[in-house]
């Protein structure tokens, strides 16, 4: 799934620019803890989280995760917005808690394991 | 003969802006060493556990890195108060940090267990008192 359309499932505004909008997510992870994601090993990974700071952006980093979208009303600081555009990451911002963001995503094809 | 690459990082002390620095300049290198996005993907993961480790338990420390055309050597250490119980530290869940690092993120118990599964060699040296030191070996191939 593009990420245009998973902004549009989720209500998200997109809050990095000049992403690669041609990007594939195939499967995604919902967690607060970064070690927790640490211990999923997809490729062409999501993360949804409500946790706000820069760890958030460097676990990305070390996950290859593609986009990150951050649920419950929270904005990325600009400094991590900063961070994300340097490695190309891409942030999206929605107000869905995150079961119910998660739930929209796998509703829609997006599952838990992978391609 | 072919080339060593040899790098040093200071971790610095609690400060969460730049924890994982060293291991986002690591993955770096290695990528345009062109080693295989997996094992980068492992190396990173593993180094990352460690390096945010001491940060959060090890007043922060050093880390030391040695990559040659078979593989990465990385180590970590710290001055830190050490591991009491390593059997215990290295089941999955089991954590001490305190409830202002589960608030950054981090402290669900699942440091160890990563850098482990993540690691083709771990070897962890830890005295109460006098810090830790964790060498982590990736293999290319």
């Amino acid at each position: 799934m593009k990420i245009s359309e998973i902004a549009q499932l989720v209500k998200a505004e997109i809050c990095t620019k000049n992403y690669d909008p041609e990007i594939e997510i195939f499967s995604a992870c919902s967690a607060d803890l970064m070690s927790d994601v640490m211990a999923f090993s997809k490729s062409n990974a999501l993360l949804l989280t409500g946790l706000i700071n820069p760890q958030v952006i460097r676990t990305a980093e070390m996950m290859d995760i593609k986009a990150v979208i951050f649920v419950r009303g929270k904005k990325p600081l600009e400094s991590m917005i900063e961070m994300a555009e340097e490695k190309g990451i891409v942030l999206l911002a929605t107000d869905y808690p995150l079961f119910v963001a998660s739930g929209k995503l796998y509703k829609n094809g997006i599952g838990g394991h992978g391609e | 003969m072919a080339s060593v690459v040899v790098r040093d990082y200071i971790i610095p002390a609690n400060d969460f802006t730049i924890a994982g620095e060293a291991s986002s300049n690591v993955r770096k290198i290695l990528s345009q060493l062109g080693v295989a996005p997996n094992i980068v993907k492992r190396t990173s993961i593993a180094m990352y556990e460690a390096e945010i480790n001491a940060v959060i338990h090890g007043n922060g420390g050093r880390a030391h890195v040695e990559i040659d055309e078979n593989k990465i050597v990385i180590t970590i250490s710290d001055q830190g108060p050490g591991i009491e119980d390593l059997e215990l530290a290295m089941q999955e869940g089991y954590s001490t940090a305190p409830d202002s690092i589960r608030e950054m993120g981090f402290g669900a118990g699942m440091g160890l267990s990563n850098m482990k599964k993540n690691s083709d060699i771990l070897d962890i040296k830890t005295a109460v008192n006098e810090g830790t030191t964790v060498m982590i070996t990736v293999f290319f191939k």
